[in-house]
């Protein structure tokens, strides 16, 4: 019998975000290609037509530079574009411009927030790096040919790699989704991961007894959950290999989600030999003191310092705070709400529960959420609520229709007449109608039977179309059936 | 001097079938380019920087400023086959 063996998962990732630039990284091509009909975002830089000149665009410099800051990595003085070859149809020159010697930077961390709420673990960054995206290849089996379109060809990269410091696939997604959270907080990339602008490999392997062990790779890992999915999967497969006294190969995997598996890539001859030199089309990058000092000026709060401000400053719930920085749209949304409106909680309940639903339904994203329902009307509908013009459930309605047509809130409860009955004749002669109506209720109600009286106030709020107040309306039958 | 496997792996990474002759001319030709090498390195550089640019120019950039891309179909008109606006070429497998 052999003694148990202690093993411990180890995982470094790879990351590649696409930048929100307008441009490509070195043509003026439109970087906005998702949707366009092939081919139609190129020229001859980004065609890989002998004697085109790259130009390096500087916004995606100053994203690069922001997500490097962000990450607190160490920018060194001076940076070098290199070519990076292989063969390969999505990549028309026959070299990637990437960065290899001297990246943008290196040496950073992301400190991650584990899931009790209080603690992090502090995750290294080993380098951050500019390059240019491949094309997009659209591989048809039953003619035995693959299609190219090269506008996706030349959009701005960065790569971030981590030093192995993660210890489970579920602290792997975890690590992605900060990153994420950070990195749009930047406004460094959208980060929209269907549409493959981050990018997830990792490399996992299991230590037994404190020795490090082979690994192997994960590609195509495009959503949480496929990242932990598959890690869990590889990390299964690797510890009963090694429980059984086998080994681990060094070998490429593909995570096929649909079968939930992790699929061998062609096994490659020889290993990658890039041969990458320095791209004597592009001049190098020196950062100055004054440059990182007006990106780090322009950078947010940091997500977790957002939250600790909006959980103390506003007195709000850990986990109010939580879910409202989670996205910056959201939680400045939030403010604008509070500074008009200054009841932070009824704020947050509302924009937790309503709005968050509202959102989900019409599939927007949080930056969307302004421009289609701007905090002025949220306010609006619960000052309407506050003033006690509208009960909450016509609150409710008022705002879905407002997030939908766009319409002032006043002028939809003016339109529909959903203001409040107030007015104690009005209710006073619905009343009678209601008891004339059950007489057998109010029979019981005589003799002393309470809870019918709850059935008599809901007929009430019935006639009324849930426009009375309850408490007045139980007032009102209570008068009435005394006196009748 | 260099080795035939070592041509020939140089030809592999080019993606370049070469004849029996031509790894023999080739490994002849590539073995000189080398020895100029070697007469370089003769050189004490331990004091010089590397240098990754022949000119004493940097950050050259670009405002992100969009310019109108080439149409579909100056794009694709050198394309030996084409196939609903996109460039055809054989199967090739997954990177
Ligand atoms: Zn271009």
């Amino acid at each position: 019998m052999r003694e148990t063996l202690k093993m411990e998962t180890v995982i470094g990732l790879e990351i590649h975000v696409q930048l929100a630039t307008r441009t490509k990284l070195f043509c003026g091509c439109s970087a906005d290609y998702f949707g366009a009909p092939p081919n139609t975002h190129c020229c001859p830089v980004c065609l890989g037509m002998p004697g085109a000149l790259p130009v390096l665009n500087e916004r995606a410099v100053e994203l690069a530079l922001k997500a490097a800051l962000a990450l607190d990595c160490e920018i060194p003085e001076r940076s070098v574009f290199a070519r990076k070859q292989y063969f390969y149809p999505d990549l028309p020159k026959g070299y990637q411009i990437s960065q290899y010697e001297a990246p943008l930077a290196r040496d950073g961390h992301l400190d991650l927030e584990l899931p009790d709420g209080t603690t992090t673990k502090r995750v290294r960054i080993r380098r951050l790096h500019l390059e240019e995206d491949a094309g997009r290849l659209v591989h048809d089996p039953p003619t035995g040919r693959t299609l190219v379109d090269l506008n996706r060809c030349g959009v701005p990269l960065i790569e971030i790699v981590t030093e192995p410091d993660l210890r489970s696939p579920e602290e792997a997604a975890l690590f992605v989704k900060q990153l994420r959270r950070l990195l749009r907080y930047a406004d460094v990339s959208r980060c929209d991961m269907e549409r493959g602008e981050l990018r997830v490999d990792a490399n996992i392997s299991i230590a037994v007894d404190g020795r490090p062990g082979t690994k192997t790779e994960i590609k195509n890992m495009n959503s949480f959950q496929a990242i932990e999915k598959a890690l869990k999967v590889e990390e299964t497969r690797q510890r009963m290999a090694l429980e059984r006294g086998g080994t681990v190969q060094p070998q490429t995997f593909g995570w096929n989600p649909e079968a939930g598996r992790v699929e061998p890539q062609r096994a490659k001859e020889e290993a990658e030999d890039y041969r990458y030199f320095p791209d004597p089309d592009l001049v190098p990058l020196l950062i100055d003191e004054a440059w990182t000092r007006r990106l780090r000026a322009e950078l947010p709060e940091r997500p977790r310092e957002r939250r600790r401000r909006l959980q103390e400053g506003y007195g709000l719930p850990a986990y109010d705070a939580r879910l409202l920085t989670e996205e910056r749209a959201i939680a400045d949304y939030f403010e604008r709400a509070v500074a008009l409106f200054p009841k932070p909680k009824e704020v947050s309940n509302w924009l937790l529960t309503e709005v968050f639903r509202l959102l989900d339904e019409a599939k927007l994203a949080p930056e969307d959420l302004a421009g289609r329902l701007p905090p002025e009307r949220l306010v609006e509908v619960l000052r309407l609520v506050d003033e006690g013009r509208i009960n909450r459930n016509t609150g409710k309605a008022v705002l879905e229709e407002a997030f939908r047509t766009g319409r002032e809130p006043e002028a939809i409860v003016e339109e529909r007449k959903l203001g409040r009955i107030a007015d104690e004749a009005r209710l006073a002669e619905l009343a009678e109608r209601v008891i004339q109506e059950h007489p057998q209720a109010a029979r019981d109600f005589k003799a002393g039977n309470e809870r019918v009286l709850g059935f008599l106030v809901g007929q009430l709020m019935a006639r009324t179309q849930g426009r009375a107040d309850p408490k007045l309306a139980a007032k009102v039958l209570r008068d009435k059936l005394a006196a009748s | 001097m260099l080795s035939r496997e070592d041509v020939l792996r140089i030809a592999r990474l080019a993606k370049l079938k070469l004849t029996d002759d031509e790894v023999e001319r080739y490994r002849a030709q590539l073995g000189r380019i080398l020895e100029h090498f070697k007469k370089l390195e003769e050189l004490d550089t331990s004091d010089v920087e590397p240098m990754a640019h022949g000119l004493e120019v940097a950050n050259v950039l670009r405002a992100d400023e969009p310019r109108p891309s080439v149409p579909q179909e100056e794009a694709l008109q050198n394309a030996p086959a084409r196939r609903d606006g996109y460039f055809e070429v054989p199967q090739v497998l997954e990177r």
